[in-house]
């Protein structure tokens, strides 16, 4: 998780608006069953969990298993109430926490 | 003296044929065995158990209605590493009426639980896109938890080229 998340969001919505947020982030989801050259287990480390919370209320959560593919790819939706920041969080299995912050715009 | 000669001969034949035999028996249990145990070994980790205990574990003793949800994929995934999905869920996303959670559940990897997907009311919409990993051809299922209790859910088959698990 080196390198920051890119999010993709609409310049300016309406006030009751369906957006859609898109986000990419980079990390190697490794998936505990794989195995190094000496034979050992290589440890698990992925993001387990992504949440999206706008203006402090969050809208959309995602628990995510080794089956999601390195550098997750999340796309959803909410519902556009007023201005304000959507916050984007990522957590791995290190402990790790990438947070992002995003303007939503009203026109 | 001849006779007992001969009677101890056939005596030590016969006892080296059933020596040979239970030998025999001996190795092939032992090769059966053995057999049982390497077709049973990866198969245990990807059963049908696996999957179908994840789908209950989730929807419980209520029936999933087929339909309402759409879940997209490809026919053919060249490469099992990445293989993009959407799911949406018919609903209006009201207070009273949304869509709780959808649940991803793969029936041939080594774990069955791909991603749940938590809405709220101000998601506004219930659809996502996302890239999951298969490790092989196999039935994927997509089980929404709606807000009234019940469930939804429905199957798609991926054939996959170039199996997404790795070494």
């Amino acid at each position: 998780m080196s390198t920051k998340p890119r999010i993709r969001v609409p310049s300016s919505a309406k006030v009751g608006e369906v957006i859609e947020v898109k986000t990419l982030i980079s990390h190697v989801m490794e998936t505990g069953q794989r195995k190094d050259r000496d034979g050992n287990t290589i440890p698990r480390n992925i993001i387990n969990t992504f949440t999206a919370t706008f203006n402090g209320k969050e809208v959309f959560k995602v628990d995510l298993q080794p089956g999601i593919s390195a550098n997750p790819y999340m796309a959803f939706h909410m519902r556009v109430p007023g201005p304000g920041d959507l916050e984007l969080s990522w957590l791995d299995d290190s402990g790790k926490k990438i947070t992002e912050k995003v303007a939503i715009n009203v026109s | 003296m001849a006779a007992s000669q001969g009677k101890r001969m056939k005596g030590s034949v016969s006892r080296e044929a059933i020596n040979r035999r239970e030998l025999l028996v001996g190795i092939g249990v032992a090769g059966a065995a053995t057999a049982l145990l390497i077709s049973n070994g990866p198969a245990l980790a990807a059963t049908e158990d696996g999957w179908e205990a994840a789908l209950k574990e989730i929807v419980g003793d209520a029936t999933p209605v087929e339909g309402k949800v759409m879940l997209e994929v490809p026919e053919i995934a060249e490469n099992g590493n990445t293989v993009p999905f959407s799911i949406s869920v018919d609903s209006p996303m009201t207070d009273d009426d949304y869509v709780k959670a959808v649940h991803v559940i793969s029936t041939g990897n080594p774990q069955p639980m791909v991603a749940t997907f938590h809405f709220t009311p101000e998601s506004g919409k219930a659809a996502i896109s996302s890239r999951m990993r298969l490790a092989k051809t196999q039935d994927i299922i997509s089980v929404a938890e709606l807000s009234d209790g019940k469930f939804a859910m429905t199957k798609q088959t991926v054939k996959v080229t170039i199996g997404g698990c790795g070494g």
